[in-house]
């Protein structure tokens, strides 16, 4: 029993409700990005509750602005990354992070889920022409994760302090360990010019 | 110059003051200084009375209009998703309660079914049906204190304390199903950590018809008050699409005419069982938010009642070896009991390889739970989704040409909640 297993009080309907839905909008995007769709994993051949879409870096703003525009997945839900450290198949790639997109279908409330790959220190543009909202939910990976985007005009960390060292959530962070701050970081004035 | 954008560019009419065509002002609309010395920073925050939270923004100001702002958290940052890779499933339960620690309950329903669905856990019936009206019941919570805390800012204080009292009555029925008010930790993977008390399905049925009476009594004392409407109408709007380009949910993209409820259109537990209204404004200014959390509570309290209609005798706990807590009795009295209990405390249960975002409408908007399980008693990602974040980002773009005044205003009707803010 895993997440394959439909938990009616769950959403258990949700396969066969979308599931057509998404097949013929996974096969779209396959016929219409071709080599840049890395691989599909689709809701109960692997184990997720959505489509999840691996695309190559460079293809991936088109994607998801063609996602938004033209598949009116229009809603970012969430922006995040996973830490891929000692993962099997991503030590063969050489691959460090996963960016995870969720997006929603405004009007149908269909979700699907857009994951980027990314080697350490690797590079990526921002998000921010396509939805606005990605400021902060990029600045947040960059703060846990250091994933760096080129072109955001504020990366700077979120949660922690400015002074912090290290990025919290990488998987060779410890859990225990301090960096304590006894005076306070005043704000840049230069951000309100 | 910049190119800053002032709102004000419009005769100050009806949408201002309520006096049609009494004043024939035009403020002035180019970002030149006001007067001598007109521009100057102010940094409300991090323990500012008026900022509910430790949160800061500072505030560029031109005589007393906002001319930009810059927003600053995480000073209560405690890492929950650090430690939700580092704790077992079971573990964790603790630290969602002090995510939106004003509907607490919310996220541990939302956390457990989360879990579940990993694992494709189905709990009884009983169980579902009271997760419910815990779910409901800490919603009319926040809500009481939304508004609430809301008209407490511009002057209304009477009001907040009717809100109170039914809050006070709320946080007892809470109290006798787990033996806390604030911090719940009421559900368990598979189940509940206890059965509601016999007549407590009564009880809350009580407490609903009181608080309805109170609902009527606190709309006819602020809604239409010209004070508050001259303070909450057009005021801080942020549009439909402003809410779809800052991801906002809950009340308050409904508040701004985005038809998205989760309860009605990604129905989990029995929501599609029940009937109910999704209340949407569309202006999307402070005074459609205050409204639609009014009318939310009124549905709130109607699905409440027909939960404890529903409310059959039953087990509420998922039969489950995986993550059956044994019951005292075989604990104290059985081998295999002793072993049980000591093995799910130590050592957890092994969630199977998969990942989900699971997602409910908490009263805030979407709070959704990314886990990504590689197998083990711990999850290989934890991501928490408040809807908190998202709004508090849309802030610096709702108040860019507002008054200052007008901040605490579109804060507090915002909603930010700290805790899931910084997570």
């Amino acid at each position: 029993m895993d997440i394959r297993t439909p938990v009616p009080t769950i959403y258990g309907h949700f396969h066969e409700k979308y599931g057509p839905t998404w097949a013929e909008h996974t096969n779209a995007l396959k016929e219409s990005f071709g080599d840049a769709i890395e691989a599909i994993l689709m809701p109960v051949e692997s184990p997720v509750d959505m489509p999840t879409i691996f695309v190559k870096k460079d293809k991936a703003h088109e994607l998801l602005s063609e996602l938004k525009n033209k598949y009116s997945y229009s809603f970012l839900t969430d922006m995040t990354a996973t830490d891929e450290l000692e993962d099997e198949e991503s030590e063969k790639e050489g691959i460090r992070f996963h960016l995870v997109f969720h997006l929603m279908n405004i009007e149908s409330k269909i979700r699907i889920r857009i994951k980027i790959k990314l080697k350490d220190a690797e590079k990526i543009p921002t998000f921010i022409e396509i939805w606005p909202g990605t400021n902060w939910a990029e600045r947040e990976i960059f703060d846990m994760f250091g994933v760096h985007f080129e072109g955001h005009p504020d990366l700077r960390r979120i949660l922690m302090d400015m002074r912090w060292e290290g990025h919290p959530l990488r998987k060779d962070y410890p859990l225990r360990g301090y960096q304590i701050f006894l005076t306070p970081e005043p704000l840049d004035p230069e951000l309100l010019k | 110059m910049s190119d800053t954008k002032f709102k004000n560019d419009v005769p100050l009419d009806i949408a201002r003051w309520g006096f049609p065509g009494k004043f024939d002002v035009t403020v002035k609309q180019d970002s030149d200084d006001l007067f001598e010395d007109s521009k100057m920073l102010v940094n409300i925050g991090p323990t500012h009375p008026a900022m509910h939270g430790a949160f800061r923004c500072m505030a560029k100001l031109n005589g007393e209009t906002i001319e930009k702002s810059y927003c600053e958290f995480g000073y209560t940052h405690r890492a929950k998703e650090k430690l939700g890779e580092n704790r077992t499933f079971h573990q964790f339960v603790v630290y969602t309660d002090r995510l939106n620690y004003c509907s607490s309950l919310i996220n541990n329903v939302t956390y457990a079914m989360a879990v579940e669905r990993m694992m494709g856990i189905q709990v009884p019936d009983r169980a579902v049906w009271i997760r419910m009206m815990c779910a409901e019941i800490a919603r009319v919570i926040d809500h009481l204190i939304c508004v609430g805390i809301n008209a407490v800012d511009l002057g209304a204080f009477s009001y907040f304390l009717y809100g109170y009292n039914q809050r006070e009555r709320a946080y007892t029925l809470i109290e006798k199903l787990c033996g806390a008010r604030l911090t719940t930790s009421y559900t368990r993977i598979g189940g509940l950590m206890s059965d509601a008390p016999e007549g407590w399905e009564k009880e809350v049925k009580d407490w609903v018809k009181e608080t309805r009476a109170v609902i009527a009594e606190m709309d006819k004392l602020l809604t239409e008050n010209r004070i508050w409407l001259n303070r909450t109408k057009e005021v801080a709007v942020f549009n439909k699409e402003q809410c779809l380009q800052y991801s906002f949910t809950g009340p308050n993209a409904r508040a701004a005419g985005v038809n998205i409820d989760l309860r009605r259109d990604q129905p989990s537990m029995f929501y599609d069982k029940v009937e109910f209204d999704v209340p949407i404004a569309q202006v999307g200014d402070v005074f459609d938010r205050y409204y639609v959390r009014v009318e939310e509570i009124k549905q709130s309290l109607n699905i409440i009642n027909q939960c404890a209609d529903r409310l059959k005798p039953g087990a509420i706990w998922a039969e489950d070896k995986r993550t059956r807590i044994p019951e005292k009795d075989a604990v104290y009295n059985t081998m295999e009991g002793l072993i049980h209990h000591f093995k799910f405390f130590m050592n957890g249960f092994d969630v199977p390889k998969g990942e989900a975002y699971t997602s409910f409408e908490a009263a805030n908007g979407e709070l959704g739970f990314y886990i990504v399980s590689k197998g083990g008693p711990k999850a290989h990602r934890m991501r928490i989704r408040g809807p908190s974040f998202w709004h508090y980002q849309g802030l610096d773009p709702m108040i860019k040409g507002e008054y200052i005044g007008d901040l605490v205003a579109a804060l507090g009707s915002i909603n930010v909640i700290a805790g899931e803010l910084d997570r």
